[in-house]
Parts: C-alpha cells; structure tokens; sequence
C-alpha cells in the first residue's frame, strides 16, 4: 500500500475542553488509485487531509499511524515527503498570494526544492494545466475563479509529486467550470500516475474520481465502500443512504423521512 | 389560484458604467410571477441576483436600473417613491439572503431581530410581538423558541440561522418572497429540511417565490417553474420538471457537465460556450 493510515486521531484542547476532530480512523490508498473522503461539514474529513499533509500537529494532537509505503509519518515532514506529496485547496481566492504573479506563486515551490530551469518548468506546469505563457506575469485577482484552480493545481504538479492531496477542489466553481477541472485532474492523473485523496462534501464528484471511499461523520469512519457500491446503492449505513437520498434533489415526502443521527 | 400576476416585470435592464465600458448586468428580463415557485438559475455573473436586487430596489448606487414594467399589485415600482418602497420592501416583499452569518445583525439577539421585523410592518405592541416571534421560531421547527428567542446568532447553527432568516422574513406575512441561494451555505440534508419549511409555509400562505440559485437539479425537483439566464438574459424558461429535457444549448450544457452519482469515470462533456446565446435569444423564452 502507498498510503496507510491506522487508528488516526486528531484532538484540539486539553483536558475537559478537549475536541475530537478525527475518531480513530483507518484507510488504505493503492498507487495510483484515488480515495475520496465524504461527510457534511464538522464531519472531520479535511482535518484527516491535513493531518495526512503534515499539517495538524503543530495545532492540534494527533494519534494513531499514518504510513507512505511503510515510512511513518509523524511531526515535521521531510523535505522528500513535501517533494512527494502536494495539496490543492479549496479556495482558489484565499490560497494564492495576492501580491504575487502566477510566476511567483509557481517558482517558489521549484526554488524551495532546488529545481533548476525552473523557467522552463513554470511554463510547463502552465501548459500541463491550460494556461498559455501569457498568464506568468498577472496576479491571482486578474485571472477568473477557474483559471485560479488551474494554478493551484499548477503549483502542486510544478515539482512532480506522486500523491495529491485534494481538499474540495472544485467546491468553489461553477458547474461547468467544475467538469474542467475534474476532467484536467483525471488526464493529469493518468498521464503521471498519480495518486489522489480526495475530500468532498458532493458525492457525484467523489464517484466520478475515485475507486472507493469513506464516509464520515462526527470525526468517525461510518462506512468505508467501492464506488460500485455507491452507485448500486447499496450501502448498509443509514446515514449513507440518506446522505444519498438527500444528493438526489428536493423530494417533500423524503425529507419527512430524515433522522438525526 | 389568483390569475392576476403578482409581479410582472417586462424588459428589466441593470446596467453599470465602468471605466471599463458599460456592463449589461440584466439586459432586457421579462416574466410574471403568480402564487408559485419560480426558479432563476445560471452561472456566476448571469444576473440572476441583479434581477432579484432590482425588483426590491437594492439595486446598487452606481448601476442604473430600466424597465418597460415593473409592477407588484399595481404599484410601479420604477416610480414609487422610498416611502412606497420602504413600506413593500420586507413587508410585502421580502428577500432571504445566502449566509445567516452576514445577514443577520451580529450584535442583536434573534428574539429582537425577529421583533424589529414584525413591529416595523404593523402596530403590534411588544406583548403580541412577542407572542408571534416565538410562534414563528415553532413554526420553523426551532425545539425550543425561547432558547434561540434570547440567543445571538453566533450561538447558533447555519441551518438554524436560516430558519431564523426564514422567520423574520415570513412574519410580516409577505406577497412574495425573493430567496437568493437560501440554502447554500448549508449542508444537504440540512438544505432540504430548511426547504421544506418555507415551502410548507409559502403553500399555506399562498406566497410567490422567487429562488434564485446555480443548482439546476435543486431547481429543477423544488420549483414549479424555471428561467435559466445567461449573460443577463433568459435564454429558457420550461416547466421544472421539464427541466430535463431542456433545448437550449447553454442550458443542456449545465446539465450534462454534472458528474453523476451513476456515471463512470469518463470524461465530463464541457460547455462550449456560443456568444449567439447572448443575442437574440428572447423570442425563445417569450415563446415558452
């Protein structure tokens, strides 16, 4: 397995004041395969991403053993894991510098891991993603929402990781824009043999990229499936199906038929 | 059903002049609402929002607004003046906005906030303001009304904000309600139960609904009716359930760029955008 995680938890706060996150979750990701991890909001599935990236123990308390083929991952990451292992983020607003040029923004993670060319690279990564040489000297707020995700994706790829962590890449996007994207990730992904963790609160878009998945709630793994399984509806959690139901559309009879869990 | 529309807007134009040129926001936006649920829908930047701003006047300072007609219960609203327009806006017509968070006072409990709305639009004392601000929190399936009656919206939940946003709104009893993305800051499940409260409320009290949002299946098993606008035009209006079977390219487009649930993992067919569709496409929509 490429990536392993066993038994992770993710606490914030100390004693009485002490916030499960994450609840002991587990999954396998194979190489070359894509994950994806469902929930609604405070579901917990960002923080496994992030805990994943290396980025929760600085702010939080994380337990349990995440593994990059059999290599365990705790604390700081080596710069050899950050040369591996890249993130997309939600936001194309909120994770580009504002201040600098789409040139900036792709230099620095060549620069940070010594890469030469890297000229010849920024141009590329902009080629990869569908975006001509013309865009390395505007800044983020020149460029629409789209073409800032290109970028963000531009900048994880700019040093040719293997695995790509993915944090609702497309939520911010309109629909059309959205299959862009997805179907630029998807020839990424084949091209270079990548491998994905996707996180998304939409689960067409997580049955359109991945092989299996996990649902989450309140932190815990309710059920982890093949994505046969969620299309054949066959889900042997309640919380699933109705998740499912719900992504369906507006059905009034349905609705009455809702629980809390 | 009432067979006078409630609203008819003919030949509505948002425009704004920028240094840049002129910006046709909403260019020429006609249709009637009744006692129903008409869905706008469309891509960002299709003015869909402008359309539904400038019915209220919200409009705003430095666009321009035009129309052939815009009239609710034969008032000209292009005329009317701010006291007309005042007394209309949130009591006759109100407007739900997109997040409980920034469009619910912050410094304001919810009980007052859901007070203010009702005493403004009548001569209700504070007794009876009371009385119904806490029936209208029952209403909206909050459990305990006078919890959230003295809470702060902070303290609460988004879809409890919205619920709360649904209350305020619905209890000076409106003619007709404009929902702007009402829903979604909110996760699904939470979405549709917060939906069906207001439309279990609208189809008691006979409200027309204008829901403006960019999710066509949402649309398409919520509302009767739907107008699908495109660069400041309605390029298709359809039945909802007919939504399906749409014609217009623009509108087949946003339909089959949507991953499905079903589907494999091919490729997503992309929007070829036409610039036809930005002109001369209204006789389409007059037509259907």
């Amino acid at each position: 397995m490429l990536i392993q995680v066993e038994h992770l938890s993710v606490l914030f706060g100390r004693g009485n004041h002490t916030f499960h996150a994450v609840r002991d979750v587990s999954f396998d990701v194979a190489r070359g395969r894509s994950f994806g991890l469902v929930g609604e909001s405070g579901s917990g599935k960002t923080t496994v991403l992030r805990a994943l990236g290396g980025l929760m123990d600085r702010i939080a308390h994380v337990q349990g053993d995440m593994k990059l083929e059999e290599e365990v991952l705790r604390g700081k990451r080596s710069r050899a894991f950050r040369r591996r292992v890249q993130m997309v983020f939600q936001d194309p607003y909120g994770s580009l510098h504002p201040r600098h040029t789409i040139d900036a923004i792709l230099s620095e993670p060549a620069r940070v891991h010594r890469l030469d060319r890297i000229k010849d690279r920024v141009v590329r990564a902009l080629e990869e993603v569908g975006l001509d040489a013309s865009f390395r000297f505007r800044y983020p707020h020149q460029i629409s929402g789209g073409q800032r995700q290109r970028v963000s994706v531009a900048r994880a790829l700019i040093i040719e990781p293997d695995i790509v962590l993915l944090d609702e890449p497309t939520s911010a996007l309109d629909v059309s824009v959205q299959a862009e994207v997805l179907n630029l990730l998807m020839r990424l992904k084949r091209e270079y043999h990548l491998t994905y963790v996707l996180v998304s609160h939409n689960l067409a878009v997580v049955a359109h990229m991945c092989e299996s998945l996990a649902v989450m709630k309140e932190g815990a793994v309710v059920e982890t499936m093949s994505v046969e399984q969620l299309r054949s509806h066959t889900s042997a959690q309640p919380y699933t199906k109705q998740l499912m139901t719900a992504s369906l559309g507006y059905d009034r009879a349905a609705i009455d038929s809702f629980e809390e869990f | 059903m009432n067979d006078r529309p409630l609203l008819v807007v003919d030949d509505l134009r948002v425009t704004y002049d920028t240094p840049t040129g002129i910006v046709r926001a909403v260019d020429g936006v006609s249709f009637e609402l009744g006692r129903e649920k008409l869905g706008i829908v469309g891509e960002s930047g299709s003015g869909k929002s402008q359309t539904g701003r400038a019915i209220l006047g919200l409009t705003d300072r430095r666009g321009r607004v035009d129309a052939e007609r815009l009239e609710f219960d034969g008032i000209d609203l292009t005329r009317a003046g701010e006291d007309t327009l005042r007394n209309i806006r949130g009591g006759r017509i109100s407007m739900i906005m997109q997040d409980p968070k920034y469009s619910l006072n912050p410094v304001m409990t919810i009980g007052a906030q859901i007070e203010e709305a009702f005493t403004i639009h009548s001569n209700a004392g504070r007794r009876e303001a009371r009385t119904r601000t806490l029936e209208m929190l029952d209403a909206v399936q909050i459990r305990n009304p006078e919890r959230v009656y003295k809470a702060y919206p902070h303290e609460v939940s988004g879809g409890m904000g919205q619920r709360v946003m649904i209350a305020m709104m619905m209890i000076p009893e409106p003619d007709i309600i404009i929902a702007d993305e009402p829903t979604s800051a909110l996760d699904v499940t939470v979405q549709l139960q917060v939906l069906a409260i207001l439309d279990d409320m609208i189809a008691r009290r006979g409200t027309g609904l204008i829901f403006i949002s960019h999710d066509l299946s949402l649309v398409a098993s919520f509302c009767d009716r739907v107008l699908v606008m495109y660069a400041g035009r309605v390029v298709e209006q359809c039945a909802a359930n007919d939504l399906a079977n749409a014609a217009h390219p623009y509108t087949r487009g946003l339909l089959d760029c949507l991953p499905r649930l079903e589907g494999g993992h091919d490729e997503l067919p992309v929007l070829k955008r036409d610039p036809a569709w930005a002109a001369a496409v209204e006789r389409r929509a007059d037509s259907g």
